[in-house]
């Protein structure tokens, strides 16, 4: 039920409380179809807990999520990826003893239509030749930019709608960071909408549309990628300017 | 060494039996960091359901070949051992899912004794023989006799893990449950309900733990109340052996345990010099545990590549 209008995820005062603390308090979120959306902060601001909370992992304790038209704030976590709504966890979460071939596979878990799912692993070959030469290989054998090729890859056998990428350069070296980064802008390019959570704010919001600034479970700012990049306040707290 | 051969397949029939139950306590500790204690009542409970049932039978004068009635008697059991497999992660562990890992312990540790008392109410504490329904033959090769029950057992326990490496390792159901055992949070986004991966590893290991039940009644023409405490324990010891969590570690450690068991007993009294007989072939095993756990807890297959490069 998607129109041009209507954005495809909107968050309205979402409070989320996770061991005790209150990690999120009250925050509003709007993503429309085929941004690429940053969401930037220091550690501990409640960015991963936004996100577990968005598919399912964590429970919200008030406020609404409305996904693709539907509310899905009270969702079983194996029931978003259907849905079109991808996590690429932080730490990449791969399954380390299953081959990447199988890694691969469980992307595409929820779906039962053999030719396409045949068409989008050799897609995603394509995009990272890397693994096709290692798809018999145990994904926990790989560097860790392989792993993280691994995770985005696995979410596209999903077909997501939504991606949503928690930290993808995080324990990378600077070289491999700038190849994870030029796989988000072809994957962008292709016209899957992204919510990227990143440490490398500068890096971040050079790649997206547009941005959240969020402090203490808390969103401060919210504007264009640019507009931010250009914002004294900003560069000082985030860019190391 | 004039009986090794024959010890030799006495090891093998009872140590396929060991792998079949290990690999149930495996599966489970592969999924969830639990050592399911009760998994010895659940063999038990196989081997019980098919005495009673092939009794029933026999009751009723139902004029059946032996071999059909024990099947009868096994495809009742089967359902009952998976739907008490099934039961017991719902009622007992699920609910303590998030807690401390010594709760889920403790209360497998009760379940079975809880499950044994039941037993013991159903069918009493004596032992109960097993219906001599078998047109047994023996066999001799190279002055060893092996019966064709023995056989049996061997090549269906064979079947079975076969069947069972297979949906592991090669259907969309056991790459689903071998990434629900490696990492559940990852597994439950990319859309596997795992309550229900959960529910069918027990549900799996109890179906194979009633065959291995009914296995070890037929071969000793007898089953009690309380033999799953024992040959549940050797079980696990054979899955700590082979690795927990560690499916072709199950299977070699259930191997290897009962040539050593049986090796062990067959020469226990020749190498005490008379003092300890066959009785304390029992000794064997828990030595095997003990040592596995001070000087390779892993177990024999329990290396694990790199969880991160």
């Amino acid at each position: 039920m998607t129109t041009t209008t209507s954005p495809l995820l909107s968050v309205k005062d979402l409070k989320v409380a996770y061991g005790g603390i209150h990690a999120v308090k009250g925050i509003n979120l709007e993503i429309k179809q085929g941004e690429l959306v940053a969401l930037i902060g220091a550690n501990g601001a409640g960015k991963t807990t936004t996100l577990k909370t968005l598919v399912g992992m964590v429970k919200p304790a008030a406020g609404s999520i409305s996904f693709d038209g539907q509310d899905t704030s009270r969702l079983a976590a194996h029931d978003f990826v259907s849905r079109g709504l991808v996590l690429v966890p932080e730490g990449r979460g791969i399954f380390p003893r299953l081959t990447v071939e199988e890694n691969l596979q469980m992307g595409a878990y929820y779906r039962n239509d053999k030719a396409d799912i045949a068409h989008d692993m050799a897609r995603v070959y394509d995009l990272f030749p890397r693994l096709k030469e290692r798809m018999k290989q145990l994904a926990g054998t790989l560097s860790g930019g392989e792993q993280q090729m691994v995770a985005i890859g696995r979410a596209l056998m999903s077909r997501p709608k939504l991606l949503l990428l928690d930290e993808p350069s995080m324990g990378l070296a600077p070289i491999i960071v700038q190849k994870i980064f030029e796989i988000i802008r072809m994957v962008a390019a292709e016209g899957v909408t992204m919510l990227l959570i990143e440490q490398n704010a500068k890096l971040a919001l050079e790649t997206a549309n547009r941005g959240y600034v969020m402090e203490s479970g808390v969103i401060t700012v919210a504007d264009d990628a640019k507009a931010l990049l250009a914002n004294p306040a900003i560069q000082s707290a985030y860019l190391g300017e | 060494m004039d009986h090794l051969l024959q010890h030799l397949i006495n090891g093998l029939v009872i140590g396929s039996v060991y792998a079949l139950i290990a690999l149930g306590y495996t599966m489970v500790y592969g999924i969830m960091q639990l050592i399911n204690f009760a998994h010895g009542e659940i063999v038990m409970i196989g081997a019980m359901v098919t005495i009673t049932c092939i009794n029933l039978l026999l009751g009723a004068n139902v004029a059946l070949p032996g071999i059909l009635l024990l099947t009868i008697g096994l495809a009742m059991a089967i359902p009952v051992s998976m739907a008490l497999g099934y039961g017991i992660e719902r009622v007992a562990y699920r609910p303590l899912r998030n807690a401390p890992r010594l709760a889920p312990l403790i209360t497998a540790i009760g379940l079975s004794i809880v499950l044994q008392q039941l037993a013991t109410l159903i069918w009493g504490r004596n032992y109960r023989p097993f219906p001599a329904i078998l047109d047994i033959k023996t066999f001799e090769i190279g002055g060893a006799v092996i019966t064709n029950l023995q056989i049996a057992i061997i090549v269906l326990a064979i079947l079975i893990m076969a069947a069972l490496f297979f949906l592991i390792e090669r259907s969309k159901l056991g790459r689903a449950m071998r990434a629900t055992a490696q990492n559940i949070d990852v597994a439950r986004l990319m859309g596997v309900n795992t309550n229900t991966i959960i529910s069918l590893t027990f549900v799996i290991g109890s179906a194979l733990g009633a065959v291995a039940g009914v296995m070890v009644a037929a071969n000793y023409d007898q089953a009690h109340a309380y033999m799953g405490f024992l040959i549940g324990l050797k079980a696990f010891t054979a899955a700590v052996l082979g690795g927990i969590g560690n499916l072709a570690g199950a299977v070699v450690g259930g191997l290897v345990l009962g040539i050593v068991e049986s090796l062990g007993a067959g020469y226990l009294s020749d190498l005490t010099g008379g003092v300890l007989t066959s009785s304390y072939k029992d000794i064997f095993a828990f030595a095997v545990l003990i040592l596995v756990l001070l000087f390779r807890p892993s177990g024999l297959l329990g290396e694990r590549v790199a969880e991160r490069a």
